[in-house]
């Protein structure tokens, strides 16, 4: 059963998806950030196997995030500038259901990727065992919350010459309570303390994020569309 | 009065704390009022010079 | 409502309010640092380092409201386009990130001799950093435009997103339990500080919040001459 609406909104994300992942995409890009970066800590910090222990899952989330952030940039800016968003505004899903669609494939095609090859940057950051099963867990519920806040400032910035700081200096607050809970989460569990309390709250989050994230989008992309 | 000033031993934190909320205060206020003024001013010249070009 | 859209009626209006909120702010501050400074008697456990909650309380309480009044104009602004709402939000953003970073400042230079630490990444504090870094945003996005109009919805539809961050402020004091104080003065059951601390707290509230209205007053009279300028100007060049 495929009404029009739901193939429209496949199609943005397949598009999307496949886009990220072509020549010069997003998707190879921003994995590519995260195992530098992460790397990077440890070239930081020194190779001290308990130092790095200590700070693996706060690194993983900060470097996550930042990923993240960096391939959200140009998440409306292409198809602005082509003109194509216009087209896609007077779609029957309306900009709304365009930016879900954005969303969605930016999660699946650019951030799930990240948290597939989170266990092996916490190898490389000698995580504790019983710390990778909550970084996946906690990646996993708290990450949408970074696509969909972060589709807000990218939909807000998109008529902006060289808007990728200003998108940064609106969008890292509104990450914060993401990464407390996120890292909160790991840490509790790393601490033998119960992580449901912080997990709840990441997911609390991510509810919120779902909540506001489309519908902010929309209504900053309507901004620049006029 | 040594005492007032003295603050229990508090005095440096008490009264740069009070110190700071004033300099800045003051300072957003005065800047505003200022601003304010010269911005006024610049509308009345500017339609001045208007009502006088016709 | 839209007969303060008028900018002239909105300027006799604030002419008309000025003079008494700067009386009720002399008044008030005048009164509210005598009692803050040596009316009040200092605290059984804090000693004199209490005198700093009378500027840091109502700083963080005018940080929130501030934050309120951007939001409440933002909305205004969103939903029924009102000229004057936009700049409202502008007017008042640099207000609020003042008292932002007081209540930042003050709550460190209190928690140096009463926690041994200028900074703890506790709940409360974290937030209104956060807060403050929001009124960054705001005000950047501002500057991020060249189209006026466009600035003022896109910087609306930010302060409207923000608020997400205002309840986490006001309850995150229950979700991470640690150095800093519950909140005392608002909450079920009565406040539990005493009289003689509540009396200066409030009248210094009273003193914060006129400021408020004046300046934001100036501000707002400064933000539509601006807009009448570049209006002006840009009739002078395309006209």
């Amino acid at each position: 059963m495929s009404t029009p609406l739901s193939a429209t909104f496949r199609a943005i994300l397949m598009r999307d998806i496949r886009l990220a992942w072509s020549q010069g995409g997003t998707g190879t890009m921003a994995l590519s950030f995260f195992m530098i970066a992460v790397t990077l800590f440890a070239f930081g910090v020194g190779p001290e196997p308990q130092v790095l222990a200590r700070i693996a899952a706060g690194v993983i989330w900060v470097v996550a995030l930042l990923a993240c952030l960096l391939s959200l940039d140009r998440l409306y800016q292409a198809d602005y500038e082509d003109g194509s968003l216009d087209d896609l505004a007077l779609s029957p899903l309306g900009l709304t259901g365009v930016a879900a669609a954005k969303i969605l494939a930016h999660w699946l095609a650019t951030v799930v990727p990240l948290i597939l090859i989170a266990p092996l940057l916490g190898m490389f950051m000698n995580l504790a065992p019983e710390g990778y099963g909550i970084l996946l867990l906690s990646l996993l519920v708290g990450t949408p919350a970074l696509s969909l806040i972060g589709s807000i400032g990218a939909a807000l910035t998109v008529s902006v010459r060289r808007g990728g700081v200003l998108m940064a200096l609106l969008v890292l607050p509104l990450y914060i309570p993401t990464l407390i809970f996120g890292v909160g989460a790991v840490d509790a569990a790393m601490g033998m303390v119960g992580s449901s309390a912080n997990l709840a709250l990441l997911g609390a989050v991510t509810l919120v994020a779902l909540a506001i994230g489309p519908f902010a989008s929309a209504a900053a992309l309507r901004l620049a569309l006029e | 009065m040594a005492n007032f000033f003295h603050m229990g031993g508090y005095a440096v934190f008490v009264w740069s704390a009070y110190g700071i909320s004033t300099v800045a205060l003051v300072w957003l206020a005065v800047s505003s009022l200022r601003a304010s003024r010269t911005t006024r001013k610049r509308v009345e010249a500017l339609r001045a010079r208007r009502r006088k070009e016709g | 409502m839209h007969r303060f859209a008028n900018p002239a009626e909105f300027n006799r209006l604030a002419d008309r309010i000025l003079p008494w909120a700067i009386a009720v702010m002399a008044i008030s501050l005048v009164a509210g640092l005598y009692l803050a400074l040596i009316g009040s008697p200092p605290d059984y456990q804090q000693g004199e380092s209490v005198r700093i909650m009378y500027i840091h309380v109502p700083a963080a309480w005018m940080a929130m409201f501030t934050y309120m009044v951007m939001a409440g104009a933002s909305f205004v602004a969103i939903v029924w386009r009102h000229p004057l709402a936009e700049l409202a939000g502008k007017a008042a953003a640099p207000i609020g990130a003042t008292f932002t970073a007081l209540a930042l400042i003050t709550g460190s230079l209190w928690g140096k001799p009463m926690w041994g630490t200028y900074w703890q990444w506790d709940g409360r504090m974290t937030s209104v950093l956060v807060l403050f870094f929001l009124y960054l945003g705001y005000m950047a996005i501002w500057h991020g435009f060249d189209d006026e109009e466009k600035a003022g919805r896109a910087a609306a539809i930010l302060a409207l997103v923000g608020v997400a961050n205002i309840p986490i402020i006001k309850f995150s004091v229950d979700w991470w339990n640690t150095l800093h104080q519950p909140a005392s003065v608002f909450r079920m059951g009565g406040p539990t500080i005493a009289d003689s601390m509540l009396w200066p707290l409030f009248i210094m509230a009273t003193a914060f919040q006129a400021y408020f209205v004046v300046v934001f007053l100036w501000r707002m009279k400064l933000e539509i001459n601006q807009r009448k300028l570049s209006v002006m100007n840009r009739a002078e060049v395309y006209g």
